[in-house]
């Protein structure tokens, strides 16, 4: 779950930049201007992917270019500004906007489009999903207790990553003089560039490290060898779960 | 004062006698009537003897330890106010302390120095005013002349003397010994601002140097009005001074005669008499690496004169009657390993050879002398010595002059090296470690609001994120704390708004101070039910030793000097440049009440007080436990009073104290009226009642030590001060009663209390002037015959950890070994342990009555872990009762209401009602039943206590000791439970039943029985199912292929989408790696994906003619999308999508258009029971109102009336029939 909300904080992120680059584009081209070609496309023929051409022109997601253009009509057509959850929904159910071209040009976009929107957005959630039932299973198999995501938002806690231990590990590494202790694990099904790992770190990482001390990260899909600069601090990155791990022992002398 | 000292070493009166007169103003009946006589003549400086001794061989030692490492700060005045001081020793950048000896002096007079500095000092209350002598404002020169200087020739008379009525200011003060001294840097005499040429600095803090016109009296050195008149001979002479005609005096004559000197003493002593490794040419210098001279013992030239001021001195220190014990025996070891006399002049020596007996010749006139002194002295300290750690003792059993002088104390502190197990680790500095985040009192239910919630959460991002950046730059040359954090913290303060954030802030603050600086000994230890460290456990020490000694490698080497101001080492500096930068008042008041109360809860923790076991292994094992807990209280209040008292002292400290009297005055009237932060003075009373001040005093020590320079003068603290001072004179180490404090126990005390009395805002005189009002504060030590202070909790490590100081020791003994000066850093590191523990509850409360005393008199006899065993049982059992409750009887009681609230919703619909009204009603009826918990509680505790309790005693216990036992924890135990629960109960199923009603209600909106039966696949399943993103992804590409654009050739097979709907079946059916996000996603396709098939859209590949799907082929698809539909998915399944104007409207492109398929669609929703009939009614009712060619609204109008053609009840056999006629469609769309 939070790795579909993390997603989500990165992918806010990303709005945040692309609607920069689209005012700029979007300026550019004038609103009017897009406006007006828009509806001469969609009179001309209102089967032709008018909209997502739009998009690949100014190059941007035509996901969100579609969020755009709904926004405009919905506030041409009702006069106030359109709530985020009315469009959310419409972009989830373009069946529920009242335009049937634009409807059907707004689907367009959204099937088409490689990256964002709602569609891709359920996808990367799946995948995230998957990874943490994927080490969830490797937890169990290995016979570590744990405390899951449900179960800790249950007790209240404010931040909550994937898998609380409760008894902690040490992770061995081939190269270090001695291992790591990890208390938390987070599981991410993505490549952990530069970028998203420095807001994960800010939004996630720190949080879950000053509450429960240090964890472990799995980036499933790989990451930026340099980005593991913080294993001493106790923020330990892998692409996969751990092998050489070390479990405390009830002895039984 | 001279006139004692003269008295004993003439024989007149014996040392015992001396020393008895100066401890108690009254006479003994052992003195002899002639002694009593002597005494009594010099009665009215019975109280500045003592001082005047410490200040004369400081003086006499001059000479010898003129580049040794940092002396005695303020102590015995005259280590600053001196001539021949060393002032050079890098002092710089060590805080207030070291501000004590500034290298800038008037340059005029010497004896100039100490008057402008002892001005800064003086409060009123010293000994001017109190003879009367001066009154403030009288110019400073000329006045009363504070230099002891016995040998210096700077005598004044203060009028105020009884014994000396003329007040003359000797002739222009001696400078020439000055000069003796090479000079430190090349300043040109000047009228004003000049620094002195020379080492012999009268330190003096440049702030205080004009700050006061009254009267400046040194506070251990008394004014030299003190000397009695009949003691004239020696105000003249001086063994160097006056000797010299004054013409000689010039720098270079100086510098002449010392190298004459010099050459003269080395050719004196070419062989030495005792094996000395360090021989071979010796030119002197002071950059550190110094030959040493050979000391000679058949050489020393008084040993009798020496030896008795050794027995006064020694007896002085042993009486308590000296403010620095450390400091002292620091001065003396300092004095065994001199390296080099800088010479004196022949004059002297002649004259000297003429009066030894007598002061009038130097004390020490070659290193012989000193060596002999030192070791005089040390032979009478040798119980202090010996309870030093392992490390000095070896260095002082190696030391090759000791055994020189004194082959029998050597022996005896080899013997002590070798039993001694008093070994102080150097331990690592703690890494930041968080504090972790514990739901019940760190989640939502412990704030007021969902904002103040989320604050706080972000608080402690920040928090962590200063700390962190500070751990990673605060070593960077140039990085300033205020500059790179002062704006993130102070605007993180200004978000907690609400005192309750503010007190979790404070918490969060304060808990993760006592983890990161809170140092206990030792590596590991479990202490206080606190989990071990989890590497220690599993046996990485080795690598903990690493690091360390990378650690080790990388710290900064030097503590400061014997006598180090207070300063915030590692971490702890952290955390006072947080409340520095953070400048928040509400904060800073929150952490006042919140140390004041820690400090209370633990220095009233009932620590165990039990004898280390003598005789079997099991009770030593609980007797470290024992110790090293309270090791861990008294740091922790160690480091808790600081911060207390630097937060509380803030406000008022400064640099300097008030310029003048009446400033003083009116801030004292001021000041006077403010409640003290704490009640450090009943709790200090309390302490010495209860025998408990090896507890209490350390920390309250820590606390004063941030007093500012109006503290000491209030009354309140004046009498705090007071009875400290009584506290430290009755710590008289070679008495060791029965009962009495240990002598560890003492060793601590009189450490911490002699390193208070050198805090510079600490007034010096007090020391010695408050004795005779002790008495007013006399506490009723005997009320209890039993305490902490008997106890031997304190060991060396503990020492070592709260005075770092007194490894300075070692560090000057190393450095004499290492043949490097003292003050070129050495190598003495500060012992900052590591283990992050926090401390346990409190021990429970123990019920009142007979019960309750049986249960205390049942224990008395036992062993204390017995005790411990029983209270933890209870206390653990108590709690677990509470959680069971809560897991048992609150659980039913909430599921209870879960259900009342679904035969609500039933009977009152979907709306059902206000949530508060609703949860009012439900808890009514269920609150009632919390009555049962105390029942239910009562047989947890009856049922649980006894196993815990057995499996933790020894096995050997007597069967009636164990029932007892078992007894008593289950009477706790429930004592605990029931009180919590009668308290509590209804307030806790009111919280629950309340949670669960809005959860009930939100689980209801939008996402109905969601959680139900979900989760899991059958048995068999190895979940070998595609993956739903795939599956996702895979259908969203069909559907972006039949949105279009394509390529003409781009399409899919018929038999993919079969495969598809396959693999969708499957993973539908697996579940275990499905998502309820997913699944609505999938759900949502499939309808997507049903309508393209109604419609004809999606482009098949194959030769151009077939780009359609054949009608067997979509209705088997159809099928396969209906089964999945009923049987597969779990979650809700849009199919009214079906039915909207927009997939619908699909069809309005495809031409022909054919119906068949939809209709057929529409008859099996409503045969398999996926839609109702009213359901699809509806939605083609609402088709008809949207926009629609004209001729597709016809076919819609007869597709909806065939559809309400259709009979209710459905024939699937006929139906089955009508839809495999090919034809339908067209015919429909034909008529």
């Amino acid at each position: 779950m939070i790795a579909v909300l993390a997603v989500k904080g990165v992918l806010a992120y990303w709005w945040q930049i692309c609607s920069l680059l689209f005012l700029i584009s979007y300026q550019q081209l004038c609103e009017a201007e897009v406006k007006k070609r828009y509806l001469n496309g969609v009179v001309k023929n209102g089967a032709a992917p008018v909209l997502l051409e739009l998009a690949n022109e100014v190059d941007y997601a035509p996901s969100l270019m579609a969020r755009i253009i709904l926004e405009r009509f919905l506030q041409e057509h009702e006069e106030t500004p359109p709530s985020k959850s009315v469009i959310n929904s419409m972009l989830r159910d373009p069946s529920q906007i009242p335009d049937g071209v634009l409807a059907n040009q707004v689907y367009q976009c959204i099937v088409n489009d490689c990256c964002y929107g709602p569609l891709v957005d359920c996808i990367k959630h799946a995948i995230g999903h998957e990874h943490e039932v994927l080490l969830r299973d490797l937890l169990l198999e290995k016979n570590l207790s744990f405390l899951d995501e449900d179960q800790l938002r249950a007790k209240g806690y404010d931040k909550t990553p994937d898998f609380i231990l409760q008894v902690p590990v040490v992770m061995l590494c081939p190269l270090a003089v001695e291992g790591h202790i990890i208390h938390w694990i987070e599981s991410k099904a993505s490549f952990g560039d530069e970028c998203s790992h420095h807001a994960y770190l800010h939004d996630q990482f720190w949080s879950y490290w000053n509450r429960f001390g240090p964890g472990l990260v799995i980036y499933w899909y790989g990451f930026i060898q340099e980005l593991d600069c913080n294993r001493e601090r106790g923020i330990l990155l892998k692409a996969c779960f751990p092998t050489d791990i070390v479990t405390l022992c009830h002895s039984t002398a | 004062m001279a006139a004692v000292l003269e008295s004993l070493l003439r024989e007149e009166v014996s040392v015992a006698a001396a020393v008895r007169w100066i401890a108690r103003s009254t006479q003994s009946s052992e003195d002899s009537p002639g002694e009593a006589a002597v005494l009594n003549s010099l009665r009215p400086l019975r109280k500045e003897f003592v001082p005047f001794l410490l200040n004369f061989l400081r003086e006499q030692s001059s000479r010898v330890l003129p580049q040794g490492p940092p002396t005695p700060a303020k102590a015995p005045g005259a280590s600053a106010a001196l001539p021949g001081r060393p002032g050079g020793p890098p002092r710089g950048g060590r805080g207030p302390r070291s501000q004590l000896f500034p290298a800038t002096e008037t340059p005029s007079t010497a004896a100039e120095a100490p008057l402008t500095r002892r001005g800064g000092r003086r409060r009123g209350l010293g000994p001017a005013r109190e003879r009367g002598g001066r009154a403030p404002g009288v110019p400073e020169e000329g006045v009363v002349g504070d230099s002891l200087s016995w040998a210096g020739g700077r005598r004044l008379r203060g009028s105020g003397s009884p014994s000396s009525p003329s007040l003359t200011l000797s002739d222009p003060p001696n400078l020439s010994n000055l000069e003796e001294f090479p000079p430190v840097g090349s300043v040109p005499p000047g009228p004003a601002g000049r620094t002195k040429p020379s080492r012999r600095i009268n330190p003096t803090p440049v702030s205080e140097e004009r700050s006061l016109s009254k009267p400046k009296i040194c506070f251990t050195s008394p004014p030299i009005s003190c000397v009695p008149s009949s003691q004239p001979s020696t105000l003249d002479t001086s063994p160097w001074g006056l000797g010299l005609p004054p013409g000689c005096r010039s720098l270079q004559e100086e510098r002449e005669m010392l190298r004459k000197e010099r050459s003269k003493q080395l050719q004196q002593s070419p062989t030495p008499a005792c094996p000395t490794p360090e021989l071979g040419s010796s030119l002197p210098s002071r950059t550190g690496s110094l030959t040493a001279e050979p000391a000679d013992p058949s050489r020393v030239s008084s040993p009798q004169r020496l030896e008795l001021v050794a027995l006064v001195y020694s007896s002085c220190i042993a009486e308590n009657l000296v403010p620095n014990l450390f400091l002292e025996l620091f001065f003396v070891l300092q004095l065994l390993t001199a390296r080099r006399m800088v010479a004196a002049k022949n004059s002297d020596l002649e004259l000297s050879q003429g009066a030894l007996d007598s002061l009038e010749s130097p004390l020490f006139q070659s290193i012989h002398d000193c060596v002999f002194f030192a070791v005089q002295v040390l032979e009478r300290q040798f119980q202090v010595l010996s309870s030093l750690d392992k490390g000095t003792l070896k260095l002082l059993a190696e030391n090759e002059r000791l055994l020189c002088f004194s082959p029998a104390l050597q022996g005896r502190l080899r013997a002590a090296y070798e039993g001694s197990v008093a070994k102080v680790s150097l331990a690592m500095p703690p890494s930041a470690q968080a504090v972790s985040f514990q739901p019940e009192t760190d989640n939502r239910a412990n704030f007021s609001s969902d904002r103040a919630f989320h604050t706080f959460k972000k608080q402690r991002d920040v928090f962590y994120e200063v700390l962190r950046e500070w751990e990673d730059r605060h070593e960077e040359p140039g990085w300033d704390f205020e500059k790179g954090l002062g704006s993130r913290i102070r605007a993180m303060m200004g978000q907690l708004s609400a005192a309750c954030s503010h007190s979790h802030f404070v918490r969060l603050f304060q808990k993760q101070l006592l983890q990161m600086c809170q140092s206990p000994g030792g590596t590991g230890g479990t202490v206080l039910g606190e989990a071990p460290d989890v590497l220690s456990m599993l046996g990485a020490d080795k690598l903990g030793r690493l690091r360390r000694l990378q650690e080790r490698l990388l710290a900064p080497q030097s503590s400061g000097g014997p006598c180090p101001p207070p300063t915030f080492p590692g971490c702890q500096g952290f955390f006072r440049d947080f409340i520095l930068s953070a400048s928040s008042f509400q904060f800073n008041q929150h952490l006042m009440d919140s140390l004041s109360l820690k400090i209370r809860e633990l220095n009233g923790l009932a620590l165990p007080q039990h004898e280390p076991g003598d005789e079997d292994g099991e009770s030593d094992v609980d007797w470290q436990g024992e110790r090293r807990q309270f090791a861990v209280v008294l740091l922790s209040l160690r480091l808790l009073a600081k911060f207390l008292g630097f937060v509380a002292f803030l406000p008022y400290r400064g640099p300097e104290p008030p310029p003048t009297r009446e400033l003083q005055d009116s801030i004292l009237a001021l000041r006077s009226q403010v409640p003290p932060v704490l009640d450090v003075r009943a709790l200090l009373q309390q302490g010495l009642r209860a025998r408990r001040a090896v507890l209490t005093v350390p920390w309250l020590v820590e606390f004063l030590s941030f007093a500012d320079h109006i503290v000491p003068l209030l009354d309140y603290y004046r009498s705090i001060f007071t009875l400290l001072l009584h506290v430290h004179r009755s710590l008289v180490l070679s008495q060791d009663n029965e009962g009495e404090m240990c002598f560890l126990n003492k060793l601590l005390l009189l450490a911490v209390l002699g390193w208070l009395f050198q805090i510079p805002t600490v007034p010096e005189d007090l020391f010695f002037l408050e004795e005779c009002q002790v008495d007013a504060f006399e506490v009723d030590i005997a009320a209890s015959e039993h305490g902490l202070d008997s106890v031997p909790v304190v060991d060396q490590q503990l020492l070592y950890t709260c005075c770092p100081y007194i490894g300075e020791l070692r560090k000057l003994l190393a450095s004499w070994v290492s043949g490097s000066s003292g003050r070129s850093g050495g190598f003495v590191r500060k012992i900052t342990p590591t283990t992050t523990t926090g401390l346990g509850a409190q021990p429970p409360q123990t019920s009142q009555g007979l019960q309750a005393q049986l249960a205390q008199a049942f224990f008395h006899n036992q062993p204390p872990s017995l005790r411990r065993t029983v209270e933890f049982v209870a206390e653990r059992i108590g709690s677990n009762c509470v959680k069971h409750i809560k897991a048992t009887l609150v659980a039913d009681l909430v599921r209870q209401a879960e259900s009342l609230l679904q035969e609500h919703r039933v009977t009152q619909g979907q709306e059902g009602g206000d949530p508060a009204q609703l949860l009012e009603i439900l808890c009514s009826q269920l609150c009632p039943h919390g009555t049962q918990a105390l029942t239910q509680g009562r047989e947890f505790c009856q049922r649980k206590s006894p196993g815990a309790v057995r499996a933790l005693l020894p096995e050997e216990t007597p069967a009636a000791v164990l029932s007892s036992a078992e007894n008593i924890a289950v009477g706790l135990a429930t004592d605990k439970a029931c009180a919590w629960l009668s308290a509590n109960i209804t307030a806790l199923i009111r919280r629950e039943v309340k949670a669960a009603v809005s959860r009930t209600l939100r689980a209801q909106g939008p996402e109905p029985a969601a959680r139900g039966e979900r989760r899991g696949c059958s048995r068999a399943c190895e979940h070998h199912a595609p993956l739903p993103s795939h599956l996702i992804s895979e259908i969203k590409d069909v559907l972006s292929l039949a949105a279009g654009p394509r390529d003409p050739d781009e399409g899919v097979s018929p038999e993919h989408l079969e495969q598809l709907l396959g693999q969708l079946g499957q993973t539908l059916r697996c579940r275990q790696f499905l998502c309820p996000p997913a699944e609505q996603h999938l759900a949502k396709c499939s309808v997507e994906l049903a309508s393209l098939l109604v419609a004809d859209q999606i482009p098949v590949l194959g030769p151009p003619p077939q780009h359609r799907l054949e009608r067997g082929q979509a209705r088997r698809l159809l099928h396969m999308l209906l089964s999945l539909w009923k049987d597969d998915f779990q979650g809700p399944v849009p199919l009214q999508l079906l039915l909207s104007p927009r997939n619908v409207g699909l069809l309005a492109d495809t031409r022909p258009r054919e119906w068949d398929l939809l209709l057929f669609l529409l008859r099996e929703l409503v045969e398999k029971g996926l839609m109702g009939r009213m359901e699809i009614e509806a939605c083609l009712g609402s088709l008809h109102k949207a926009q629609w060619p004209g001729d597709f609204s016809e076919e819609l109008a007869t597709l909806f009336n065939l559809f309400l053609a259709e009979p209710h009840m459905p024939e699937p056999q006929r139906r089955a029939c009508e839809l495999v006629q090919p034809n339908r469609g067209t015919v429909l769309a034909q008529s």
